[in-house]
């Protein structure tokens, strides 16, 4: 019974005009990687998903996109039917087969190489990863450059993936193929699209 | 059932259903990560007809909400059929404040010009696109188009602009000139005159562009290299004017001709109306405004 009120409750109180936020804050962060994205907490899903995070997930994820939870969240029932009952997105059956990851624990995750990278014909038929930070401030800063970026934009996301970014300038050697990554805080979102490179300070 | 549902029928914020806002958003956020890139997308049919700028109006549709403030131009002007009735829509079916200005707009929904006023940083320009593909009428096989892009195989655009040259002395396409976008993709700015291809690149405003007919989506983000196809020994170059607008006296920027009678009489004046007028309000005047003619004289002064 709890169960079932959490799965039902949460969801987006305005849903066109909530769903319209949530994705014009996405793009614009996808269009200027790096750009922090202030973002009110429309949905309240239960935990470990982020109230960002799964707001994102409403506003993109329907039943044409398959989705894949990482262990943490794959570990909660409640996400599951949450994002089932607002969503209807089918769960995945393999990374490879997901068109959008949500990863409550970065730092634990699989290699970005193991999602779907899109075709050479294809590339749009990629994964997007939607990944928990508890900030962007307190973590190993990352200069970035690339499109969307006038000169160079800093982030520091907290709790990124294991030899993020060796792996960032593997997806970036993949172009046009690769994943794109969705960041997403408690409040706020940055985005780094598969054309953003990380430049490293040491010479 | 209400007393209000009778007034008119009702549609969903910006005619188009959420789960269709849904798949164009997911392309949009393709395009926007592959610059140049034609991204497939289920197309709507939309209450105007293929070739009227369906696929501006699906992405319009998709990424405008209440705040945004909507321009629209057909070749540069605001008050053509096309961009009227295109205004009128999302006026009646997403209630949004519209302008005519530049500056003032949030979204600017485009067919075939760039505004003379430069764009800035949060606005997002919305091309209609009615051939998406600039391989397409050097090789008609989608899958053939498609293996070119996916190999960056752009030799037969280089013969074509080659054998224009071989022709004519120099690159005569003046519209729709094809870019490689970020060093990877050709991509057709869509049928632009090259006159406005300088003002893709680097442009501080995000450029998506919408080809419903065709069912592609593509972007430009802001800060992206956009470099017209040329030879070194034949270098891009846009169109130039030998005289100002006849109405505002601006130099450097795009004109049309406007033919004035059956005589062969004609001027030349901005085909960006809104940049017109505001040179206008501003003082600026052309040798063929109507303050510059003596009354009842409609020959320009000299």
């Amino acid at each position: 019974m709890e169960m079932a009120a959490q799965s039902i409750e949460g969801g987006f109180a305005d849903p066109v005009f909530n769903a319209q936020t949530v994705f014009r804050a996405v793009m614009d962060a996808m269009a200027r990687p790096g750009s922090v994205q202030a973002l009110p907490a429309f949905a309240r899903p239960p935990v470990p998903l982020s109230a960002t995070a799964g707001a994102i997930a409403l506003s993109l994820c329907d039943n044409d996109t398959p989705l894949w939870l990482d262990l943490a969240l794959q570990a909660a029932p409640a996400v599951k039917s949450w994002l089932g009952f607002h969503t209807g997105a089918p769960l995945a059956n393999t990374p490879a087969d997901a068109h959008f990851a949500l990863i409550a624990n970065p730092a634990e995750m699989m290699a970005l190489d193991g999602f779907s990278q899109g075709t050479q014909d294809y590339p749009d038929r990629s994964t997007t990863l939607i990944l928990h930070v508890t900030d962007l401030v307190s973590g190993a800063p990352l200069l970035l450059e690339g499109p969307g970026i006038e000169t160079s934009a800093t982030i520091a996301p907290a709790q990124m993936p294991r030899h993020f970014i060796e792996q960032w300038k593997q997806n970036n050697q993949r172009f046009p193929r690769g994943v794109d990554i969705i960041l997403a805080t408690a409040d706020s979102l940055t985005c780094l699209p598969r054309t953003t490179r990380i430049k490293t300070m040491e010479a | 059932m209400t007393a209000q549902s009778t007034d008119i029928a009702t549609y969903n914020f910006a005619y188009l259903d959420e789960q269709t806002k849904r798949m164009i958003r997911r392309a949009i956020l393709k395009g926007i990560a592959i610059p140049g890139y034609q991204v497939p997308f289920a197309s709507r049919e939309m209450p105007m007809p293929y070739g009227w700028g369906t696929g501006g109006v699906q992405v319009t549709a998709s990424i405008i909400g209440p705040d945004d403030v909507l321009k629209v131009i057909d070749q540069g002007a605001d008050d053509t059929t096309n961009a009227v009735s295109i205004r009128a829509f999302f006026r009646k079916v997403a209630n949004v404040a519209v302008t005519t200005e530049t500056a003032k707009a949030s979204i600017i929904q485009t067919r075939h010009r760039i505004p003379e006023h430069p764009l800035k940083a949060g606005q997002v320009l919305v091309y209609q696109v009615p051939i998406p593909e600039p391989l397409r009428f050097l090789e008609p096989r989608e899958t053939e188009t498609r293996k070119m892009h996916a190999l960056e195989e752009y030799g037969l655009m280089h013969v074509k602009l080659y054998e224009d040259i071989a022709r004519h002395g120099r690159i005569a396409t003046t519209y729709a000139y094809p870019v490689k976008v970020e060093g990877r993709y050709v991509m057709d700015p869509s049928p632009t005159p090259k006159f406005d291809n300088p003002k893709m690149h680097r442009s501080p405003a995000l450029q998506l562009f919408g080809a419903g007919r065709e069912k592609r989506i593509y972007a430009v983000p802001p800060f992206t290299d956009v470099v017209s196809l040329d030879f070194e020994d034949h270098p891009f170059e846009v169109q130039t004017f030998d005289q100002p607008c006849a109405l505002c006296a601006a130099e450097n920027v795009y004109l049309d001709e406007v033919i004035l009678d059956d005589h062969g009489s004609h001027m030349f004046v901005c085909s960006d109306t809104d940049h017109c007028e505001k040179r206008r309000a501003d003082g600026h005047r052309g040798h063929f405004a109507p303050e510059t003619l003596a009354p009842g004289n409609m020959e320009p002064a000299q």
